[in-house]
């Protein structure tokens, strides 16, 4: 592509995605829509429930055998042994995984 | 008979230690299960922030495993920071290497999803852009460099990382599909959510987040994929708020 | 918010609760719901977001009192220096009308364990302590509160009660103090003490809060009565009785409901309020 055709490309993009946009609302603060977010990962300064000695023998477990006690979704879910994933160009290394931290 | 923090803190997190014997019930006694009263509340707690932390991961392998692989993770690696908030940074690494759980491929990916609503949800607020920075002529345009909100994530996958995340979210979701999904997280005021990037689109932000321009970042991105798709990827952008207002 | 002073001075001698964000907007659409708010200090050193965004609005309400979690006070090795500037830049940002810290230990060395571990009293372990109030106060400009711990053990090398520990912090310190007359019921059961001889001992005169909260029951090997800190349910009467007990001496005080488990609606939290404005009013 000439240089002429990228900024061409470019500025036709530009004007689709300007005509695609629609602004969001705005929301209060107040809001919650986050996936439980908000509660995650909050210091307090109580005892946890299920801290008693009664739950001793059920939380001080120390394993080394592991049993797969119960199945969460996972079990519902049929992906191929891709741990490659599909073919893809480029490496994963190449790039930093998180954009800003 | 004293008992140093470093002797304490070895019993609380090894339940097959001795109780330290400095510790004792009111009549002098050897403490016992009250010392459990410690032990549960630090692994109790720990698993539970990380149970919260990591909701994505917990459907998938249900509450039960979550919570015996969580006994795992949390002794071996207890919080680095007083904030809870951040806990679990490691654990994406952890279940990579975590053998029992090896034939789940994707869920250390997972993982890193679920950190990246945290980090998202407490990260800097930032006005974003105004996207008519960008109605100038065209070669104005190609110079324009964007930055990625604080609050914006791109994670790149080689599993279906938008559909796991749906499925486990939105009723009546179709299960994943056999691809490789990157997914963008953006925090639009104060709630993070994910969006499934068009292929090539994460090269396109790392670009752009590198401080490459506009058609610096376009002409990179088409070098490795021919497909990219930019007037899907600015329209997504745009209406998802991922990228701040020049300061 | 560029004034340094604090918005309000101090804490009103009234009702206050811990704010838990489900109950935001319960908190600023009633009239009157609660005199002042507590927050923990370690929930709110995040970058930006809805927590810091409900916290600025908070705060041009109610009188805010920043609770630390994380500090490790009795910890044995030095604080965290990193922490006490994360301190530093909310209690600048909020300008709360109290701050406050436990006396407890939380990490060692670089683990932090996310509970409040207990410490022997000794001459050693108070030295300790107050090296490390003075660093607080002296970091954050203002006198602090320190929180008395709830006990499940003792430890055969203590040679201070806690009462009069704490009364010689607060002379070493000059450091105010938190009553938690929850604490002093669980303790006081736990091992073998008179609730109200604690509070008879206690360095009264250094109160500039009061806390209370739930409890769960247990016992420990040998059947004894084990009370757990959990903040997971009402305030049971004794605590209550002790409430009453506490204040007949020290008149009002800034009194808070703590429920950090099982959260309930706010009419439940209110509630318990409301009884700690009613256990203020003879003292009035």
């Amino acid at each position: 592509m000439s240089n002429t055709m990228k900024t061409v490309a470019i500025a036709g993009a530009v004007a689709a995605a300007l005509v695609g946009h629609s602004t969001t609302t705005a929301e209060a603060a107040a809001k919650e829509k986050c996936y439980g977010v908000s509660l995650a990962g909050e210091n307090d300064c109580a005892a946890g429930p299920g801290t008693t000695c009664a739950g001793t023998s059920t939380v001080d477990y120390q394993g080394n055998a592991w049993t797969l006690v119960d199945a969460g979704t996972c079990a519902e879910i049929e992906l191929p042994n891709m741990a490659d994933g599909t073919a893809r160009e480029g490496s994963l290394e190449e790039l930093s995984r998180d954009l800003p931290a | 008979m004293t008992v140093s923090q470093s002797e304490f803190r070895a019993a609380l997190l090894d339940a097959d230690r001795a109780v330290p014997e400095g510790l004792q019930n009111p009549h002098a006694g050897p403490a016992g299960a009250r010392f459990s009263v410690y032990r549960n509340n630090v692994v109790v707690s720990l698993t539970e922030a990380l149970a919260t932390a990591f909701p994505l991961v917990r459907k998938l392998i249900g509450t039960q495993t979550f919570g015996q692989l969580a006994g795992h993770y949390v002794r071996e690696n207890p919080p680095a920071s007083p904030l809870m908030m951040y806990y679990g940074e490691t654990f994406p690494e952890f279940l990579s290497g975590f053998a029992p759980l090896s034939h789940i491929g994707y869920l250390a990916d997972c993982a890193r999803l679920d950190l990246a609503f945290r980090r998202s949800y407490h990260a800097a607020d930032a006005a974003s852009l105004d996207p008519a920075v960008l109605q100038t002529v065209p070669e104005t345009l190609m110079a324009i460099r964007l930055a990625p909100a604080p609050s914006t994530i791109v994670i790149r996958s080689r599993w279906p990382l938008f559909d796991l995340w749906r499925f486990n979210n939105v009723t009546d979701a179709p299960k994943p599909r056999a691809a490789a999904q990157d997914v963008l997280v953006t925090r639009p005021e104060f709630d993070p959510a994910p969006h499934l990037l068009p292929h090539g689109a994460a090269l396109w932000f790392d670009a752009l987040a590198r401080g490459s321009s506009l058609g610096e970042a376009h002409a990179e991105t088409l070098r490795k994929t021919p497909d990219f798709d930019l007037a899907a990827t600015l329209t997504l952008s745009l209406t998802t708020e991922a990228f701040a207002a020049p300061e | 918010m560029l004034d340094n002073s604090p918005r309000f001075e101090r804490l009103p001698d009234g009702p206050g609760v811990g704010y838990k964000p489900q109950h935001f907007n319960d908190l600023l659409n009633e009239p009157a719901p609660v005199s002042w708010i507590e927050v923990h200090a370690e929930n709110y050193m995040g970058s930006g977001g809805r927590p810091l965004a409900q916290l600025r609005s908070l705060a041009e309400r109610f009188p805010v009192s920043v609770h630390g979690v994380g500090l490790s006070i009795g910890g044995e090795g030095p604080l965290d220096k990193d922490h006490l500037a994360r301190l530093r830049k909310l209690v600048d940002w909020l300008r709360p009308a109290s701050f406050s810290e436990h006396l407890a230990w939380s990490t060692h060395g670089a683990e932090f364990l996310n509970d409040l571990l207990p410490l022997p009293y000794t001459n050693d372990t108070l030295k300790l302590v107050c090296a490390h109030i003075d660093e607080v106060q002296n970091t954050l400009g203002t006198r602090m509160l320190l929180e008395n711990p709830s006990s499940y053990l003792a430890f055969s090398e203590s040679t201070w009660d806690e009462t009069d520990f704490l009364a010689e912090v607060v002379r070493r310190t000059g450091c105010g103090l938190l009553l938690d007359v929850n604490n002093v019921f669980i303790s006081a059961t736990n091992l073998g003490y008179s609730p109200e001889g604690y509070i008879d001992a206690y360095p009264l005169d250094a109160v500039g809060e009061i806390h209370v909260g739930g409890h769960d029951e247990d016992t420990d090997d040998n059947g004894a009565a084990l009370l757990i800190d959990s903040h997971g349910k009402p305030v049971v009467d004794p605590v209550w009785q002790l409430l009453c007990y506490t204040l007949a001496v020290t008149g009002p005080r800034p009194v808070l409901v703590e429920w950090d488990n099982d959260v309930p609606d706010w009419p439940v939290l209110r509630a318990e309020a409301r009884r700690a404005a009613e256990a203020l009013q003879p003292v009035r």
